[in-house]
């Protein structure tokens, strides 16, 4: 399990709050910190590849996990 | 580097299609980009304070319905008083169920994500709309305020 600086459960939520949350999230963290999120949208994972891609932020890990999606993204 | 720009027209003002305006421009605006939508016409109910927005079934056969109704149900049903009412409510319930933010939540988030808020200055004496039923951060405009900011953006939505 990577190491993360926080945490953002997005579980139940559609397309495009956990974007929308995420970004909340990144704003309030220094560069370098990861923020690990919890998403169960189907959507989100091709969603967080593409706002990593067009942020500039790290997608380090895209899993899914007992249903669920997982995220490790690292703030540039 | 400046930033990206995406220019929005709005022109419904139906629950469904307030929805594309709301959710583009915040997910833009959280990919750094700077939005603008422009009201005009019946767009302009997604500025109102207070949003009455329904969506009809009446000539949209498109729109999935509950229980297979449009499969048995004549055409003719969906102009029955109360059936969009009725069908708002269906449609609002759903949307919560499944994790589907409202219109006013979206649309809070685009206030937040300092998306800006045109409204169409004509219409809006066309229709004698009160400019005090809208949220506080619009501002009023015509034509020529949208191009200067669609003029320099590098996406522009009629919607």
């Amino acid at each position: 399990m990577a190491n993360f600086d926080q945490e953002l459960d997005a579980s139940g939520l559609n397309c495009p709050l956990p974007i929308l949350r995420a970004k909340k999230s990144l704003a309030g963290m220094d560069a370098g910190q990861v923020l690990h999120i919890i998403a169960t949208d189907p959507g989100s994972v091709k969603d967080f590849e593409a706002f990593a891609k067009q942020t500039g932020n790290e997608l380090m890990e895209s899993k899914e996990e007992g249903g669920k999606f997982v995220f490790l993204i690292k703030k540039n | 580097m400046s930033n990206k720009k995406l220019a929005i027209i709005a022109t419904k003002g139906t629950l469904d299609w307030g929805y594309p305006p709301f959710i583009l421009a915040s997910t833009a605006a959280a990919l750094g980009y700077d939005v603008e939508i422009f009201f005009t016409f019946y767009g302009l109910q997604l500025l109102k304070r207070k949003m009455k927005v329904s969506v009809s079934p009446l000539g949209n056969p498109g729109m999935p319905m509950p229980m297979g109704m449009d499969k048995w149900f004549p055409v003719i049903g969906t102009a029955i008083p109360g059936m969009q009412s009725i069908m708002t409510m269906m449609m609002k319930q759903k949307m919560k169920s499944k994790g589907v933010a409202s219109l006013e939540e979206l649309r809070d988030l685009c206030l937040e994500a300092e998306v800006k808020m045109v409204a169409c200055q004509m219409t809006v004496d066309l229709f004698d709309m009160n400019p005090a039923d809208f949220i506080n951060d619009v501002t009023f405009g015509g034509a020529a305020t949208f191009f200067e900011f669609a003029g320099e953006a590098d996406i522009t939505l009629y919607i």
